[in-house]
């Protein structure tokens, strides 16, 4: 893997997706340093998760470019090297667990799939490899031989990171990846991201609506509406002194200690009529 | 009616000297077959909703916090077996059929999660809306059009007339849930059994739909059952919270108090694992373990206990009661101990 010294590991730079007359993604830029993490936050419609996906390679942009690790991703992959070589550069981890493992694959088969593809590996040393990254995720033996059906939302979500991070990749997308997991458990992966990040310098992408988990994981914050974006800077002084409208509404819509929903304001001086 | 002592013990935990309640569950416990056998989804649950009042009801997946709502309803299951009782009014539930089950069912009416797979997608918003009047109430369509129109505008909704022709796709989720809203008000319900209403939508409209129910649940003076698994939103708008563990009510307090003297463990716990979006923790207080299930937890002692950090051999020798505490009340056999040390990793 190409090691830049001091530069980005993952670059987009004035991003755009069109689908037909809608423009999802509108003039997106986004940095992301070797082992920082940087949120995309916005609501649905934000252009969220298409940005996700453009960097995945699941989506082709309609213009801007990207780059992980230095190499140029705006394009499909020509070759099945390329294709594997952007596999070791970014993985992605979506929200519902349920969807993303194959029903019929065990978690360990699953982790080995990707090590014989990405790393052809002999079964000794994938198997060692397996056990590092099944302990890595906090799962037991038993649960990693489990079919997904078998396991909990927590536990399938520890599968599919676990997943992602056979490949070893520099950057792990993780769109929504806490989102539909009991509070609980949500705390145990947010935990065990942190640990992973420090263990392996890997980077973050995370998409996602919930500032507080936003707060907890990431440096660096991207506030997206309509496709633009609206803020970006230091997560914590996003937070907690949001400059724009937009990023002020949603701060003041999360409930918290005392929070009382109010009805919003209409974004134009003049009152809507309906709206009491 | 003569109330039995375990009520007493719940309704205490209200302010004092208020009206007879409007809704009163006492040692619910209910069985469904899962896979093929008879397994506990709901234990001991015992609640008290005052006309007005908006009780929050919180917990994890399989808490039983659905299932509670689907009991009042009697929307439980086929094959679901019941004890225990649920009092509406002063009248049993259970005993209910035909015109007083439907009458009963326009008088507490629910609102879910996902309005779309509660909105028949063929069918107008009009015709959607107005069922219930035309149907069970008999009145005129013309008379239940105007009383549609009207309502969608205390949600918040213009160009009423417009929307009741249009079709539940056309519409936005937030703005679905405000149409099912104004539906479930038209019957002129007393109680509102809410769940989950907000949690598929974007923040910011999750805020204005809170707004809009709170608002209209004080102007109609209607109870809510609000159903989250959200201990702030609960707290937001609900006079009181109950806290569900493994199909238990393992506290129930003043919404006011439970973020910052909780007293049960679990409550503590709950509040404590959530990042916090004011600061970043180095470290989240996790709760070891996964939730459990009223089947899968442990039966004769503390549900709780398996994850607990407070968890002492006493909490092990039986299942804790319920046990009344300054205005609240904790199924915590340590709770006068421990309290004022929740939230911390452990004793």
């Amino acid at each position: 893997m190409t090691e830049i010294n001091g530069g980005p590991v993952l670059e987009a730079v004035g991003l755009r997706k069109e689908f037909g007359d809608l423009i999802a993604v509108d003039d997106v830029s986004l940095r992301v340093q070797p082992a920082r993490s940087v949120a995309i936050v916005g609501e649905s419609g934000s252009g969220k998760t298409t940005i996700a996906r453009m960097i995945v390679g699941l989506e082709r942009p309609t213009g801007g470019t990207i780059s992980a690790c230095g190499h140029d991703r705006s394009r499909p992959a020509r070759s099945l090297r390329d294709r594997r070589r952007r596999g070791h550069e970014v993985q992605i981890v979506f929200q519902d667990p349920y969807t993303s493992l194959d029903p019929r694959q065990t978690g360990e088969a699953a982790i080995d799939e990707v090590l014989r593809l990405h790393h052809g590996w002999p079964d000794q040393r994938r198997r060692e490899r397996t056990a590092e990254l099944i302990d890595l995720v906090g799962l037991d033996e038993r649960q990693s031989r489990s079919l997904p059906r078998m396991l909990s939302g927590g536990q399938r979500q520890r599968v599919a990171i676990a997943r992602a991070l056979a490949a070893e990749p520099r950057i792990l997308i993780l769109d929504e990846s806490v989102a539909a997991l009991d509070v609980s458990i949500q705390a145990q992966v947010l935990n065990l991201l942190a640990d992973i990040r420090d263990e392996t310098g890997v980077s973050y992408v995370l998409i996602s609506h919930d500032l507080a988990v936003v707060r907890q994981l990431t440096d660096e914050v991207v506030v997206l509406h309509r496709g633009r974006v609206v803020e970006r800077g230091p997560t914590s002084q996003v937070l907690d002194d949001p400059q724009d409208d937009y990023t002020r509404r949603l701060r003041a819509s999360v409930p918290r200690p005392g929070w009382k929903p109010v009805h919003a304001v209409p974004a134009r001086p003049q009152q809507e009529a309906g709206s009491q | 009616m003569n109330e039995p002592a375990a009520v007493s013990a719940t309704a205490a935990a209200a302010p004092a000297g208020v009206a007879a309640p409007l809704l009163e569950i006492d040692g619910l416990n209910v069985r469904l077959i899962v896979r093929g056998a008879l397994r506990p989804v709901l234990r001991e649950v015992s609640l008290t909703i005052r006309p007005g009042e908006a009780l929050g009801l919180v917990g994890e997946s399989g808490s039983g916090k659905s299932m509670t709502a689907r009991a009042i309803d009697r929307l439980l299951p086929r094959g679901a077996e019941v004890e225990g009782s649920i009092r509406y009014d002063g009248h049993d539930v259970a005993a209910l059929s035909g015109t007083g089950l439907r009458r009963y069912r326009n008088q507490v009416a629910m609102i879910f999660q996902d309005p779309r797979a509660h909105v028949n997608p063929v069918r107008r918003i009009g015709d959607f809306m107005t069922e219930a009047l035309r149907t069970n109430l008999g009145v005129p369509a013309a008379e239940a059009n105007r009383r549609a129109l009207e309502m969608l505008g205390q949600v918040g909704i213009g160009g009423g007339a417009r929307r009741l022709r249009q079709h539940p796709h056309e519409l936005s989720g937030g703005m679905l849930q405000r149409v099912t809203i104004a539906a479930a008000l038209l019957t002129e319900p007393r109680l509102l059994l809410a769940d989950e209403p907000t949690t598929a939508l974007d923040v910011t409209t999750q805020a204005e739909v809170m707004a809009i129910l709170d608002d209209l649940r004080r102007e109609f003076g209607l109870a809510m059952l609000f159903i989250t698994h959200d201990l702030e939103l609960a707290a937001a708008i609900c006079d009181r919270t109950a806290v569900m563990y493994a199909g238990q009510i393992v506290e129930v307090r003043s919404s006011a108090l439970l973020h910052d003297d909780p007293l049960h463990p679990y409550t503590a716990a709950l509040a404590a694992a959530r990042p916090d979006i004011s600061r970043t923790t180095a470290r989240l207080l996790a709760i070891t373990g996964r939730p459990l299930s009223a089947f899968e937890a442990p039966s004769a002692e503390c549900a709780f206990a398996p994850r607990c950090g407070h968890a002492r051999d006493a909490c092990r020798a039986a299942l804790p009661e319920l046990v009344e505490l300054d205005g609240g009340l904790s199924r915590c056999v340590r709770v006068r101990e421990i309290r004022g040390r929740l939230g911390t990793p452990d004793d």
